[in-house]
Order: structure tokens, then sequence, then C-alpha cells
């Protein structure tokens, strides 16, 4: 049933207008408040020594936690759909977690179990420094982007069926050759899509790392942890600066998203 | 040598799909597993090919066993129902396939692959995709896919289930002689019973996850075990214990002590063939299969009495079997043929 035409243009109009106010709005004056007083302020403010440890930081994060989450990712959807068990629902479910769970609650669990008298302490006494540490802030990263490889994975893998990699089988292909000829190719924009999410999740991660890692300048700041603290202590024009790189970020792994769903449509 | 299948048992749940099935392939023969949907032909197939695990049973490629051997070990050819084609690959790739496994060189692989392609007359698309193919395409691309790797036997699922009726046909005759050529011991499923007498020179006929009786076209048409394998194999009426095919139902005018009345409902022209259905006093719904010229000559119309008069019956009670009027004792215990002398 077509709409008519008055009812089609107040449609859109109601659609943009809410994405303006909420969203477009706020990131234009971003830009706006950034580039205020010139290049200068803002530029400053990123090349000092603790933006760019920041950024290397949130590059780091990124680096280590999606291929990690994207293996993972993967092995679980096969498990998932590929053998059928009674467990599968319950690991779908905690699987889910990091979606329902908010950030903060994340951080400060990790933070009791590694933290002092937490189950976990003893590895921070042999000397390995988890927490206030880069690897208490890669281990919150990977909890809270978890579940994105597997969502988007599972749907494409429970499509494509079984008859393509049966059909490998037969003509003489093992479980692994099978698996990296035919399983992977099938399901490639499904998992691409998963790590754009996931790099995405990483990159603007604020409260579960703001936890584990202290905050800490030039040491353990990604660049969300940097904005903030740029921001509070009045530095607007660092924390704006500072916020572009990550809206730059943002607005690229998007635009790869978006070149992928394409190919994916074709 | 050939494939031999013994006391093969496989459970999915509660459904027994395979109830101590056991069935013999000759070497280089075409055999068509023939049943009704559930009848546990597609997963004896798959057993045989490995893509199942046999509950209990064994299972025999060449005179080797091949009960636990994983599917890419037994060298066998598969092709599904769905194609199961490569997608993200061109022709050429899902054809090579399997020679790429076993590292064949690119030169050689290429020959190879072209042979093929020609054979199955695909040979000018090596560069498209799947997509790219009709149905039938797919099919035969399939096909050489499974051939390309020389399997000592070829398993096909369905494979002209998803196709129209006109494609079907055509790449039965081709799948025919495709077989003559080759002689690849060949099985191949399918639920249509046209279709594998058409193909096949064995049939083997399942229900319920058994064997109801294997033999060529002509021995289940013409010596059906039971009547279950009777009514699958072509149509059938029933007239008590009898059973009676179509085209061996004689319509008359006059009555005599071997006819039985009936009230012609309804005459139904299917071009050469006509189909006149009857209702009989006791209120049994038959139908006889006459020529136009049959038609013709008797004038029948609908609504009118005409007289039955089964030419062949058979019974499965293991007793007599009758027509009725002339009795005719007829039937050994494992199935009777009750050929009637007058017509026979």
């Amino acid at each position: 049933m077509a709409a008519n035409a008055p009812s089609r243009w107040s449609l859109r109009f109601l659609g943009l207008g809410y994405l303006t106010m909420l969203l477009l709005i706020p990131l234009v004056m971003i830009f706006y408040k950034t580039f205020e007083e010139g290049i200068g302020p803002p530029l400053d403010a990123i090349t000092s020594p603790d933006g760019l440890h920041a950024l290397k930081l949130s590059v780091l994060m990124v680096a280590i936690a999606v291929p990690l989450n994207t293996i993972f990712g993967i092995g679980c959807a096969l498990l998932l759909v590929r053998h059928k068990s009674k467990l599968n629902p319950v690991i779908d479910a905690v699987i889910n977690l990091p979606f329902a769970v908010s950030p903060v609650v994340i951080g400060l669990s990790l933070y009791i179990l590694y933290g002092t008298g937490g189950w976990f302490s003893f590895i921070g006494e042999e000397g390995f420094k988890i927490l206030f540490a880069v690897p208490g802030m890669v281990l919150a990263s990977i909890f809270v982007s978890l579940p994105f490889v597997v969502r988007e994975t599972v749907p494409v893998l429970q499509e494509i069926g079984t008859d393509q990699e049966q059909a490998a089988s037969t003509l003489g292909a093992n479980g692994w050759q099978t698996f990296w000829k035919i399983t992977l190719p099938s399901i490639r924009w499904g998992v691409a899509y998963g790590i754009v999410l996931t790099t995405a999740r990483v990159l603007g991660e604020f409260g579960a790392v703001t936890i584990v890692s202290g905050s800490i300048n030039g040491q353990t700041q990604t660049l969300p942890l940097f904005v903030e603290k740029q921001y509070a202590n009045f530095n607007e024009t660092g924390a704006y600066g500072a916020s572009l790189v990550l809206a730059v970020l943002a607005l690229i792994t998007l635009f790869a998203m978006n070149l992928l769903k394409r190919k994916e449509d074709a | 040598m050939g494939i031999s299948v013994e006391g093969a048992n496989k459970r999915f749940g509660d459904f027994q799909a395979l109830d101590d099935v056991s069935i013999d392939v000759p070497d280089g023969s075409l055999t068509a597993l023939l049943g009704p949907s559930g009848s546990g032909k597609s997963t004896l197939l798959r057993a045989i090919a490995g893509l199942e695990d046999l509950d209990g049973g064994l299972v025999t490629i060449n005179g080797e066993d091949a009960t636990t051997k994983p599917a890419q070990k037994r060298g066998v050819g598969f092709v599904f129902q769905h194609y199961a084609a490569f997608k993200h690959m061109t022709v050429y790739d899902n054809v090579a396939f399997g020679l790429k496994i076993r590292k064949w060189d690119k030169a050689k692989t290429s020959a190879r692959v072209h042979e093929l392609l020609e054979l199955v007359q695909l040979d000018g698309l090596a560069g498209r995709f799947p997509s790219q193919l009709s149905g039938g395409q797919r099919q035969r691309m399939a096909l050489a896919r499974a051939l390309a790797v020389e399997p000592q036997v070829l398993l096909l699922d369905e494979p002209f289930g998803a196709l129209d009726a006109k494609v079907r046909k055509d790449l039965r005759t081709w799948l025919r002689r495709l077989h003559e050529e080759m002689h690849v011991t060949t099985i191949f499923v399918t639920h249509d019973q046209e279709e594998a007498m058409d193909v096949a020179g064995q049939l083997v006929v399942m229900n319920e996850g058994r064997v109801e009786q294997s033999g060529t076209a002509d021995e289940l048409y013409e010596h059906p075990a039971n009547e279950f394998v009777m009514s699958f194999v072509g149509e059938v009426n029933r007239l008590g214990d009898d059973f009676v095919r179509p085209h061996d139902m004689e319509v008359v005018l006059d009555a005599d002590e071997r006819t039985q009345e009936g009230l012609v409902q309804r005459i139904v022209t299917l071009g050469f063939e006509v189909r006149v259905e009857l209702v009989l006093s006791d209120g049994t719904e038959v139908w006889a299969q006459l020529t136009r010229a049959e038609l013709q000559r008797l004038e029948l119309r609908e609504g009118q009495i005409a007289y039955l008069r089964p030419v062949q019956a058979k019974s499965f009670n293991g007793s007599s079997s009758s027509t009725d009027g002339a009795s005719t004792p007829h039937g050994t215990p494992d199935g009777g043929d009750a050929g009637l002398p007058a017509a026979v």
C-alpha cells in the first residue's frame, strides 16, 4: 500500500528532523567548536605527547581486542549453528551479556576480580600488572565488544546451510580446508560487518576502561578518556580536537560498514 | 564389487529413518532409490556417502569396508538437490575444486576441467558465477564437479527435484546417456516413479525406513511384492481385496458374469488418454484409462451406467484373488498374480 504524498512527506520530515536534532547538530557543534579559534589549538592538543599516546593506546586496543574477538566470534558462531546442543541457549545468553550489562559494571567486576583481595589478584602480585595498566584495559575492551562478530556471523552461517561444506567434503576436502575455502569465504561479509562494529565499540569504549585504567595521563588513557580529562581540566579546545579525531575514526568505520553492506547486497 | 549396505539402522530422535536396510548395487549399474518423502532413501544415500553416520550396519564400496571412513576418503561423487554450488567461485573453480584439493598441477587441472565442462555442455560459461546460471546449468555444473575427481561411485540426491518439468526430462535423458558412456556405479534418489523407471536399470522401492522390493522397472510393475509397491510404481484401483491398474479396467456397455456395474461420474480427456471416473454400487470410486478411440466407440457420457471388467488384478492377502463374477483362484503366499485367463 503506497502512502499518499502528504503523509510521506511528513514522515520524512519527522525522521530527518529527529536525526538532525539528536545526532547531526551535536556533531556539527563539535566541528564548529573545534575550529572556532583556528586550526592551531586543537592541533596542539592532539599532537601533545599525552594526546598522541592516547591515540596510540586506542589503536593498540583495537589491534588486540578485534582479532581476538573475531577468532572467538567465528568459532563461537560455528559452535552455536553447526553443533546443536542443549547448552547452546545458555551460551547464547551469556554472549549477549556485554550488551545487557552497563560497561561501568563490567569495569567494576574486573576491578573486583583482579584488585587487591580478588580471586585473580595473585597475577598482579607476580609482577604482571593488570589493573591500572594496559592488560586490564584490553580485558575490558574485549569484554564490551565480544558479541558483535558472533551476532553478525550466526545468521549468515544459518543461511548458507551445510550443503556446500558437505559437497566440499565429498570432493576430498578435510575440515580445515573446508573451513578456509568454503565456510569462511561464504560468511566473510557477515564477519567483516562484525569486525567493523567491534572496532567502533572498542574505539569509543569509556565506562569499563575508565574504571580499570585509572586514566593516568600519558600512560593509561585511550582517546575517550583523554577527551574527558581535557574537558574536566577546562581545556575545551583540546577536548574538542580529540573528539573530532574520534568522530573521524568512527565515520571511517561507518563508511567501511556501508561499503560492506553494499558489497553484500550486490 | 559395486556398493552394498547391510543391516543399516539410523534413528533421528524418535524417528526411525532406516530400519535394518540392506541393498546391493552391482558394479557399473544405474540404480534408483524410490520412495515417498520420509521413506529413508536420502538418509541411505547420505550414509553411503559418509555424510550421515549409521547407528548400525555396514557400508561396502567396491569391496572395501567404508562404514567408518570419513566422506572425504570414500571416493564418492555427490550431487545435491539444491546444487550446493560454491557461490563465491566461478564455474571453473567449482569444477576444479576437488582437483586443487588433490594438488593437481595447473595445466592438467585446466585440461580436465574443460573436458568436463564440454561433457556437461557448459564450456563457454567457465568464467561465470553460479548465480548467473539457470537451475539446469547449475546442476550440470555440480555433476561435472562431482565427476572431476573420477569417483568410484556417483550418488545423486533428488538431482532434478528443484527443476521445472521440461528441464527435468532433458536432464534425465542426458544422465542416462552419460551413464552409458562412463559406466560409473550410480545411485540416484527420487520420489518420482516415472523418473526412476525412465533413468534407472534397477529400482529399490523404500517405505518407512525399509526396503519394500528391488528389481527392474518391469519386475516391479508386473510383479509388485505388496500393495505399497503396486500403488507406488503406478496408478491403482481397489476392488475389494483386488488391485487393478486403470489401464487393466475394460469398460463395456453390456453386463456379463464378470462385470461390475458403475455410474460414469466424470470423463476427463488428457490428450491421447481418457480418464473415466465411475462409482460402483457399493460406493467405491474407481477410474479406467481408455484411449480416445475407445471412448468414441463406446459413446460414453457422464451420468450413464457402464460395466467394468478387470482384465488383470492382484491380491496380496495370500489367499485367493477374484474379480467379481469370475472366481479364478490365484495368488501365492507372498503375493499373487491374478491375471485372468481371458485377458492375458
